[in-house]
């Protein structure tokens, strides 16, 4: 009887996993096939990738990807860390008001927030790179103040005080006591942002002037061009370094755990 | 003492991830009684009663309840019911709902169900709670929704996972009175599980010392506190002086080089022991009035009485006494010969004394 | 120094960049070319083609999310069962995809749907009469469901997680089956991150033209594509501007549903 069900459950979550990875999959194989049908296989070869590496418009889009959201994700990590700092000394009215704003790009429809900061640019300044920054700073700022507020909101106020006490200034302190403690939400707010930009595909897509592609947008129109196995080749090396990083990542985060533990024991 | 077992545990182990956590434990509970398990954390206190509670199977052994083996009958079958640590109310029902859970279960009418809610809020002081959300309730409330939540099933047994643990001491002491005043009402066995002491002296009929999966000693409270069989026990129960001994034959130790009248027999002759002496049971006298001669080393004024440190004979003794003696202070020690418990010294790690951090 | 001070910029940024962009879509919404005020704009909604396309977007978004529940709920169910550090790697396996590009996402699933791709071919290999999906609104529902199948999944296993295990031990205590405090105890509990996977789908789902475009071929039209193509082809944008402020109401409205529904308020606070 057990066992019956631990195969059902079993079988149930081997089916989820098989539909969501096997297009991925394929997507992959393809990448290697000669052929450039999707249903004959020509043998093996790495002529797509090395295509992609020729390709110019593709390492245009990649360069305008990686400056693009480096910069965001920085620009709103700073801003957003100083933004939650000084929140935490305003009233609760104040910061429920900031809070409700700060809601907005996160809950709105991203074609509407895109549509918003496009109408915006065309009016008071041109679509550029320097637009596409202003819109993925703003598409960001939510992810990192939504991931250290609650950090700050945890640390321990009587350790900061009782740094003032002990005669460090205020400023002394906040870099000695207090950033320490919120240093895991800057940095998870930060590669938040980092994804969340990197990702982005809508509002990229109606602030960006012409010409200027990003990795999303340019796998967009070559998608709309028709079959293009040089972004099948992309696609697979942009899962394999998402497997990695996330990899790394989940380890990372795993030792830490342990090492925590092992504080707590003693 | 006629009244038949109710429980018993036969031969249980368990083992959880290499850890033994349970060695071969063997314990009955008869009807109606009051059992305390009393221990350090990790001793296997719990785990006997998440066995009981049918939350854990045991590797090996049985459990008879009611002249039935329900070793792997699901929880949900047992007659008995549980008063878990946190309270475990749950949060998307309000005070009545909870109560009612296990009663809408077994099909019971309505009219049934509302009687026995106000008779159960009734017994745990909470009249008129009835549409109160528990997660808004104290922990003392929360404690005894719980309570009630359990016992309006009627259960034969209820196991009560250290339920004051939470709760601050004040509270926690009127509850130990509502504990014994409900078991009492009730009329049904209590299993309880704690690692106070104080509380497992003051409310059970049979208190059961265990330790590494071990049970060191089972009796009343007098017993236990006044004839701990190891040094595990004297430690674990209220303060105590531990002192290594000599047995120089019948009803005569040796302690520190000084020998001592007692009422033990049947140690042998000169055979090293341990010897307890609760810390009112030391008598200050005047220097050279007693059995050794010392100095007042610590004095702390604990409201009912002084608690001192003697140094005597190279051993810090601790002393309770309602009169005061200032640091520096040479005094004579002196103990009455029933008063010197001699135990066996320690054939294994479990019946060590033990530091505890309280 | 006030510290308060330091979050100036941006609470500037915010004012710039948030609240002033969307009172630009309610002035381009309720203007004419002319600069002259008019409802025109909004009550264009009501034009067959876009109140067609407003219906679908709605239908599509709807059944996308009643399926990604369906399939979400016993597999995070299922996760949240198993031991913790085994059930820490599956729950990344299956949200893994979501930091996958949504357009790659969705260009792989367009091989399979495809009217030549490997479903098609596969059946055809069997005899059987390959499948037409391409371009209806069936590929668009099956592309909503894989994309967002990850976002459904996360807050439903977390919130499972939450529950503290003795609530369970304590309704099976109290003689309840596994299927009662599954009912009575596990699926109220886990509402919240029921909630906030609902939001999660149908929101995006509303609002979505991308997957149409790639999966519908141009061809079948949702609410998000009519709004794109006044920008992108007519150059209408107080139409555009217009049709977006109903999709904002739309918005609106079912956020409030699910506010409303959302007794614990867990769903949305940000702090």
């Amino acid at each position: 009887m057990v066992e019956k069900k631990s195969f059902l459950e079993r079988f149930y979550v081997g089916i989820i996993f098989f539909l969501l990875y096997a297009p991925l999959m394929i997507l992959t194989v393809c990448s290697f096939n000669a052929s450039k049908s999707r249903m004959v296989w020509g043998g093996f070869t790495l002529d797509w990738y090395a295509a992609l590496f020729r390709d110019a418009e593709v390492i245009q889009a990649f360069q305008n990807s990686l400056v693009l959201t480096t910069a965001a994700a920085l620009i709103a990590t700073l801003l957003g860390a100083m933004a939650c700092i000084g929140l935490t000394a305003m009233s609760k009215k104040a910061q429920s008001a900031a809070a409700t704003v700060t809601n907005i790009p996160l809950l709105n429809a991203d074609i509407v927030t895109g549509i918003a900061l496009m109408l915006l640019f065309v009016r008071f300044m041109n679509l550029g790179f320097s637009s596409l920054l202003v819109a993925h700073v703003t598409l960001t700022l939510p992810y990192v103040i939504l991931s250290v507020m609650p950090k700050l909101k945890q640390t321990n106020k009587a350790a900061y005080e009782a740094a003032l006490d002990l005669g460090a200034t205020p400023v002394y302190a906040f870099f000695k006591i207090v950033l320490p403690e919120i240093l895991p939400g800057i940095l998870s707010g930060f590669l938040l942002a980092f994804t969340m930009s990197l990702d982005d595909f809508v509002i990229t897509y109606f602030t960006k002037g012409p010409g200027i592609n990003t990795i999303s947008t340019m796998i967009y129109q070559q998608v709309r061009r028709g079959i293009n196995p040089e972004m099948y080749a992309l696609s697979t090396l942009l899962f394999l370094t998402i497997l990695i990083i996330l990899l790394v990542v989940n380890h990372i985060s795993d030792r830490q755990a342990k090492r925590q533990e092992q504080l707590y024991k003693y | 003492m006629s009244k038949k077992n109710l429980i018993d545990f036969v031969h249980i182990s368990k083992t959880f991830d290499d850890t033994l956590v349970l060695d071969d434990l063997c314990l009955s509970v008869r009807e109606n009684e009051f059992v305390t398990l009393l221990g350090p954390s990790g001793c296997g206190k719990t785990t006997t009663l998440r066995i009981l509670g049918g939350f854990v199977t045991p590797d090996s052994g049985q459990v008879i309840f009611d002249g039935r083996d329900i070793t792997h009958l699901p929880a949900n079958k047992r007659n008995l019911n549980t008063v878990f640590q946190k309270y475990s109310l749950f949060p998307n029902m309000n005070v009545a709902e909870n109560i009612a859970f296990g009663l809408k279960i077994s099909g019971k009418s309505d009219a049934y169900i509302k009687d026995k809610i106000r008779y159960a809020l009734k017994l745990v002081n909470l009249e008129g709670f009835e549409k109160r959300n528990p997660m808004s309730l104290s922990g003392g409330q929360q404690q005894r929704i719980a309570i009630a939540r359990a016992i309006v099933n009627e259960p034969k047994v209820l196991l009560l996972d250290e339920p004051l643990g939470a709760l601050d001491l004040k509270l926690r002491q009127d509850m130990q009175y509502e504990l014994i005043r409900l078991k009492n009402e009730l009329g049904i066995t209590f299993i309880y599980v704690t690692h106070d002491q104080e509380e497992a002296l003051t409310m059970s009929d049979t208190v059961v010392v265990m330790n590494q999966g071990y049970i060191q000693q089972m009796g009343t409270p007098e017993d236990i506190y006044n004839e701990p069989e190891n040094a595990f026990v004297a430690d674990f129960i209220g303060d105590s002086n531990i002192l290594d001994g000599i047995m120089l034959k019948d009803k005569l130790v040796k302690i520190l080089g000084v020998t001592f009248d007692c009422v033990d027999t049947g140690f042998g002759s000169n055979r090293p022991v341990d010897v307890v002496i609760r810390p009112e049971d030391v008598l200050l006298k005047k220097p050279g009035e007693g059995h050794l001669d010392g100095v007042v080393s610590h004095l702390i004024f604990k409201g009912v009485h002084y608690e001192m440190e003697v140094t005597a004979n190279g051993f810090d003794w601790l002393v309770h006494s309602t009169s005061c003696h200032p640091v520096g202070t040479p005094v004579s020690l002196s103990v009455d010969p029933f008063n010197i418990q001699i135990m066996n010294k320690p054939e294994s790690d479990d019946e060590k004394a033990v530091v505890l951090d309280e | 120094m006030n510290r308060k001070w330091l979050s100036g910029p941006y609470l500037i940024w915010a004012a710039g960049f948030i609240i002033l962009p969307l009172f630009l879509i309610l002035y381009y919404g309720f203007t004419s070319e002319g600069g002259g005020f008019t409802l025109a704009n909004i009550s264009a909604i009501a034009d067959p083609i876009h109140l067609t396309a407003l219906w679908r977007s709605l239908y599509i978004a709807f059944f996308s999310t009643l399926i990604c529940l369906f399939l979400a709920y016993p597999l995070a169910y299922i996760l949240s069962k198993a031991p913790a550090k085994k059930s820490g790697i599956l729950i990344m396996l299956f949200i893994l995809p979501m930091w996958i590009n949504f357009l790659l996402r969705t260009l792989a699933l367009q091989m399979i749907v495809s009217n030549t791709g490997l479903l098609s071919s596969v059946l055809e290999f069997f005899g059987l009469k390959p499948l037409r999906i391409m371009n209806t609104t069936t590929a668009i529902l099956i592309g909503m469901v894989y994309d967002y199948l990850p976002f459904m999944i996360l807050p439903i296993y977390n919130a499972l997680c939450k529950i503290d295990r003795d609530l369970i031990d304590a309704a099976y205590d109290l003689g309840a089956s596994k299927a009662t405090t599954f009912r009575k105890i596990l699926l109220p509990l886990s509402l919240p991150g029921v909630l906030s996977g609902i939001i999660m789908v149908f929101i995006p789902g509303i609002s979505e033209f991308v997957i149409a475009d790639i999966l519908g071929g141009s061809k079948v039209l949702l609410i998000g594509n009519v709004i794109e193509q006044e920008f992108s082809l007519s150059n209408n944008w107080h139409l555009g501007s217009g049709l977006s402020l109903v999709l904002m109401i739309f918005i609106f409205i079912s956020m409030a549903v699910m506010n409303k529904y959302d007794k614990s308020g867990e769903g949305q606070m940000l702090w």
